[in-house]
């Protein structure tokens, strides 16, 4: 497929995606609203930051005024996640893939993108990133400019409904994966119970679900990676 | 006295996108250890894993709602529906479920 065909099929496979944000940044809009910042400073932060929850954490630390360095730690802290999906697409791009593409690619590396991209078969084309951006980008940005502006207008259960569309989405990449795969069924399987019990737990339930993800996913993958290293053809058709 | 909301918004951008392109960037050759191979090859799927559940039952007014979301998304994926099916059916079963809930 030419970079035409993956522009336009990551427009069409963005599109979901570009609902589910419009949903759920128009919520991240009212948090905004709750904490003093306005309309156009809420559209900037969200179009320059493309993440829903580091939003909702940044827009609180302004809200208690709690300094920069607070900010700088607790973006990282929540958004860590992102850079060991930045590890794996990096694998999952031709290495021929120029300074720039990586670099655009790398500005919208968001929970929803990343699930789409790493759904494609073999190398990443860079331009099924730019489609999937291309309708994502302003519905984060203007349904939090929105939930600003209008406050809560949309009725609590649509919102509701729709902030499950996005776990669909996750559910539609990996479940196909682990229906071909029986180690990646049971990682998945596994994943989720620990993920429960990390969520119930006393203690345990304390940890940030930002930390909650990265330990998990490292913990988890790791012992995969020990225990059920890629063969040889797998490594070579990845 | 009261911090600049600008410079605020500016450090949200920096650190985030600083996140996202550092391992893009630099890391440009494709590894050649098994095993840290086979860790990102793990990885989405840990993590997505992680991010869905039990997150998807709780998103939802009622458990109920959320579960069967849950089960919509599993079997319509099973069976090789694709990603805007899935996540229409899921919302569509959230909304159907939490309206018998309100008025039966």
């Amino acid at each position: 497929m030419d970079n035409k065909k993956w522009y336009l099929k990551g427009i069409k496979d963005g599109m979901p995606i570009a609902l589910g944000y419009f949903a759920v940044a128009f919520t991240l809009g009212i948090a905004a609203k709750n904490s003093g910042v306005t309309a156009a400073q809420a559209f900037l932060a969200t179009i320059l930051t493309n993440a829903s929850a580091g939003g909702y954490a940044g827009f609180n630390i302004i809200a208690e005024n709690s300094g920069y360095l607070a900010m700088a730690v607790t973006q990282l802290v929540i958004n860590v996640r992102y850079l060991l999906m930045s590890c794996a697409l990096s694998q999952k791009l031709s290495s021929k893939t120029s300074i720039l593409h990586r670099t655009i690619v790398a500005f919208d590396v968001t929970d929803e993108i990343f699930a789409l991209s790493v759904s494609v078969k073999g190398n990443l084309n860079p331009f099924y990133n730019y489609g999937a951006m291309t309708p994502s980008i302003p519905c984060w940005a203007f349904g939090t400019y929105l939930g600003v502006v209008m406050g809560n207008i949309l009725p609590f259960t649509v919102a509701n409904a729709l902030s499950v569309g996005l776990y669909g989405m996750f559910l539609a990449t990996i479940v196909p994966a682990a229906k071909k795969d029986k180690i990646i069924l049971r990682i998945v399987i596994i994943s989720m119970l620990l993920s429960l019990i990390f969520a119930k737990l006393p203690l345990l339930m304390q940890i940030p679900s930002g930390f909650r993800i990265i330990i998990l996913t490292v913990a988890v993958s790791l012992a995969a990676a020990l225990l059920f290293p890629l063969k040889e053809e797998e490594l070579a058709n990845e | 006295m009261s911090n600049n909301i600008y410079i605020y918004i500016f450090i949200m951008f920096a650190v985030t996108f600083l996140i996202r392109v550092i391992p893009l960037t630099l890391i440009r050759k494709k590894i050649t250890n098994r095993t840290l191979r086979s860790f990102l090859y793990y990885v989405p799927y840990v993590t997505l894993s992680v991010m869905i559940f039990p997150a998807i039952i709780e998103a939802t007014d009622s458990v109920v709602s959320g579960v069967a979301a849950l089960a919509a998304g599993v079997i319509l994926a099973y069976f090789g529906v694709g990603l805007l099916g899935v996540s229409v059916c899921s919302c569509v079963t959230v909304f159907a479920i939490e309206m018998l809930i309100k008025y039966l």
